[in-house]
């Protein structure tokens, strides 16, 4: 059984992160340089903490797939980035945010760690503002904000459709200082193959050198793995194709305890698929839906018409039908449903009538076209060149596509995973959104984790280990680990079958996708159970891998990528099976009410816990019980 | 026009940095006119791939036009020349059934070819490394609202900081400069005040770690404005000119300072 002792400090929320940094203890400032601490994945949690760290004086090396740590795919984020500033003066603060990012979560999440997220919020803009990120102000100089999904205030802070560029330039700003500095070893272009753990404690791991193939052990006092999402695991996702939950599944190997694996995040407005050929899906931002109407046609024989000849009282603006409060900005679990339901209905539109419009012509009425381009210009340009359609004179076509992880390796207060010395940072952790995230939170998240909790409960840890005791990589464990790391590679380079690597990516996600996808039940998990297992079956039967081991070899690398998630899939598949309940982005139609989310808060208020135990044999399910004593347990409703 | 069209495609192939590469022409049929053109490559490998042969090695990632992975020279033009459009962004509905496509890998000195079209852009960073950065540690930032910074400045900073780093002003330059490159990153920290205290020693600092890392110098061609796919304008190149002839006269060796830090 895995210690899941969430080590949540005593007294008040409000004062437990004051509590709880107090309490922790120090690394001398001249003893820092002497431990070595590396960050796997460079983006806005790994990039922060990486740079943060240095900053401390630690001995940081840094390690991403990409060719330079200014592409981690926090780059794509669009909207924005919440805090709880309170500048618009409409009623927010802490608690507020808080309330809102527990209640959006479906109650799945842990309220201690949500809190201390809404407390920082306010530290980030600050730093980000002083490291230069041009967010975007109002003409008296002061900072802009706009609303998201979820909630009734203006917290939002962006740089035009680009917030996640405009913050991970700035991560990447403070990494090259210290790169520049000397105080973080950059390894770009170089992938985590396993995690070493040598006495119970994270030691180090073992690379791949993805110019050269070259395998190497790097040691440490501690690993931080800030590595990312595994929505990939569907093959259609927002996510970049690099994406991968290769490093977060090798740790769980390794005993980290994978937490929520079933709670994904679909988006409601992504571009619709186009054809068979797609790698990729294109996310519209959420914060297009402050001006953007959704609606579909009230009778099924206007589908084939132009919309514009649709007239007002032939359309169904459902989610103002729906949820007249929250409007357009309804949570993004709910919009997606909703939108799903009206397909379903056969009142979609577009190619395979899987799609909903996102009408702009009222806004643009409202305020002219030139505002609405200030404000979303490079988004709707983005959708002309993928559709070769105007949005500006033809409604967008949209639909729901898989967007972020909420689950993750399971981490208690400190962001400690399961295995002591390795903690776990961003949406690669199960963190602070329980079972569905708000708009705007995970850049919050990622920024919160790298620039202002892990730089304390680092020192915590570290406080307790020698400097002197760096792990040998010439020692058993490391060896053993390269070893395994070897051989998983020629085994993948021998099998030498017929099918491609992303002929299986794309099965699995179709899988994926009908049976584990925004509705789920009993009976199509149990067929994906059994459909998983037999692909992976037939991967390490007969998928192809052309070139050599020993060079630059994408499909080499795609291949591991591959491996792993044809074994995470059916944990995911797993998960959600045995939470016989609707929360969030996690829909078991057997549990609604009247087309909404049915939880089970008697049996599955607790975040499910998952544990290796070696290869062939059935993983143990374990659970964090999840008390909510500040925000009171009930049905959310956003009517 | 047709839903799907074919191509003939002339691709760089390059085992490594060390060996000489050449084209190699392939065919690819019924490519819909909707994917775009890495789906299109997409299906040309998985096309190699079922009769054996190597894929074809290119850099991508995002596949949204933002994370500056994509490097593609396409007939001469890197990212094929639509206007503010990335390679990964690039539809095939504007290619016609028939057409022969050159695809080449970024073309300058300061970027060797890893292999096929993929090349190595670290120089970049070190340009960035050397001074693209604010000095301010994390926990020492004044309240986000206690410097007004005029909206204009804010949106001029934007635009510059709007760079991706894909490297197409470089590959794009006839003598592979990387001012446009360099000259964003200090248009955007320029152009705001919490930049101001480093501008002199920034502006060195990057021009030498450009010139250091092997990119050529720039003769006004203008070349990389046209080919930014974030229209980056030409004028934070004037900015940075007369900043480093500025510098020149207020030298200040930050090693100097009295309190050795």
């Amino acid at each position: 059984m895995l210690n899941l002792d969430a080590r949540v400090p005593s007294g008040p929320i409000e004062e437990k992160w004051e509590r709880a940094k107090f309490e922790m203890k120090l690394v001398n400032p001249a003893n820092k340089r002497k431990y070595k601490v590396i960050v796997i994945g460079s983006g806005l949690a790994g990039g922060a903490a990486a740079s943060t760290l240095a900053e401390l004086g630690y001995d940081v090396a840094c390690f991403c797939f990409q060719d330079s740590p200014r592409r981690a795919h926090s780059i794509a984020a669009q909207g924005g980035i919440n805090a709880a500033k309170n500048y618009q003066n409409d009623g927010d603060s802490i608690h507020r945010l808080f309330y809102d990012t527990v209640k959006g979560g479906d109650f799945r999440s842990r309220e201690a760690n949500v809190h201390r997220l809404a407390e920082v919020s306010v530290d980030i803009i600050d730093q980000c503002t002083a490291m230069g990120v041009p967010f975007a102000r109002e003409y008296g100089g002061t900072l802009a904000n706009r609303s998201f999904g979820g909630a009734q205030v203006s917290r939002t802070f962006y740089a035009r459709g680009q917030t996640g560029q405009q913050l991970l330039l700035g991560v990447y700003a403070a990494m090259s200082r210290q790169i520049g500095a000397g105080k973080i070893k950059m390894f770009p272009r170089t992938e985590m193959l396993d995690l070493v753990v040598e006495n119970g404690r994270a030691v180090g791991v073992v690379v791949r050198d993805l110019v050269t193939g070259a395998i190497s052990s790097h040691s440490a006092h501690a690993v931080i793995l800030a590595s990312g999402g595994y929505g990939n695991v569907f093959y259609l996702s927002t996510n970049a194709k690099g994406s991968n939950v290769t490093a977060g599944f090798r740790a769980y190997k390794k005993g980290a305890g994978f937490a929520n694996p079933c709670y994904t995040q679909i988006h409601p407005t992504c571009i619709p698929v186009s054809g068979d050929y797609q790698s990729k899906l294109t996310l519209m931002s959420e914060s297009l839906r402050n001006d953007g109407r959704v609606w579909v046609p009230k009778k099924k024989e206007d589908i084939g018409k132009h919309p514009d000849q649709i007239a007002d009282s032939d359309r169904d603006y459902y989610l103002e039908r729906k949820y007249p409060s929250f409007g357009n900005l309804s949570p993004r679990d709910i919009a997606s449903r909703a939108a799903k339901e009206q397909c379903d209905d056969g009142r979609g539109v577009g190619p395979g009538g899987r799609g909903v419009y996102l009408d702009f012509r009222d806004a643009i009425k409202r305020d002219g076209e030139d505002r609405i381009r200030e404000k979303y210009g490079n988004l709707f340009d983005m959708y002309e060149r993928i559709t070769g359609e105007n949005p500006y004179r033809v409604p967008m076509r949209i639909y729901p596509a898989v967007h972020y992880s909420m689950g993750g390796l399971w981490v208690d207060y400190q962001l400690q995973t399961t295995i002591p010395g390795l903690f776990c940072l961003g949406e690669a952790n199960f963190s602070d959104h329980g079972a569905n995230r708000l708009g705007a939170s995970a850049l919050m998240q990622g920024l919160a984790d790298g620039y202002f909790i892990i730089p304390y409960t680092l020192g915590n840890y570290l406080a307790g280990v020698q400097a002197n005791s760096l792990a040998d990589i010439n020692g058993a464990a490391f060896k053993e680990s390269e070893t395994a790391v070897r051989a998983r590679l020629d085994k993948l380079m021998n099998i030498r079958g017929k099918r491609s690597v992303d002929s299986f990516h794309k099965e699995l996600g179709q899988i994926m996708w009908e049976d584990c996808g925004m509705a789920r039940s009993k009976e199509s998990l149990e067929r994906a159970l059994v459909a998983i297992p037999k692909l992976r079956e037939e991967f390490w039967r007969d998928v192809t891998i052309l070139g050599e081991r020993d060079s630059f070899n994408q499909s080499l690398e795609k291949a591991g990528r591959v491996a792993d998630f044809l074994e995470f899939g059916e944990i995911l598949c797993k998960d959600a099976l045995v939470r016989e309940e609707s929360c969030g982005g996690h829909f078991r139609v057997e549990y609604q009410v009247e087309g909404e989310a049915k939880r089970n808060d008697e049996r599955f208020a607790h975040a499910a816990v998952w544990e290796y135990t070696g290869e062939g044999n059935e993983p143990i399910r374990n659970e964090e019980p999840l008390t909510f004593e500040n925000v009171k347990l009930a049905t959310r409703s956003y009517k | 026009m047709a839903d799907h069209i074919s191509l003939t495609l002339h691709i760089w192939r390059q085992k490594d940095r060390k060996t000489a590469g050449k084209f190699v022409t392939y065919q690819v049929k019924d490519v819909s006119t909707h994917a775009s053109f890495l789906e299109m490559l997409d299906i040309l490998n998985e096309q190699l791939i079922a009769k054996g042969e190597d894929p074809v090695a290119f850099d991508h990632d995002c596949r949204e036009g933002i994370c500056g992975a994509c490097s593609l020279m396409i007939n001469g033009r890197p990212h094929g020349g639509q206007r503010a459009t990335t390679s990964c962004q690039l539809h095939m509905r504007l290619f016609r059934n028939g057409e022969e496509i050159y695809i080449e890998p970024w073309r300058a000195t300061a970027f060797p070819v890893i292999r096929d079209l993929v090349v190595d852009r670290s120089a970049m960073d070190r340009i960035n490394a050397a001074g693209g950065f604010i000095t301010v540690n994390v926990g020492s930032a004044p309240d986000a609202n206690s410097v007004p910074i005029p909206k204009e400045l804010s949106d001029r900073a934007f635009e510059a900081a709007a760079c991706i780093g894909c490297g197409a002003c470089i590959a794009a330059c006839p003598n592979g400069a990387a001012n446009l490159f360099t000259a964003a990153k200090l248009a955007h920290l320029h152009n705001l005040p919490q930049g101001q205290p480093e501008k002199l020693h920034r502006t060195e600092a990057m021009v030498s770690a450009m010139d250091a890392a092997g990119f050529g110098s720039c003769t006004n061609h203008y070349e990389c404005e046209a080919a930014c796919p974030k229209e980056i304008p030409r004028d934070v190149m004037a900015e940075m000119n007369r900043e480093y002839a500025r510098a020149a006269f207020v030298h200040r060796d930050r090693s100097d300072k009295a309190d050795g830090a």
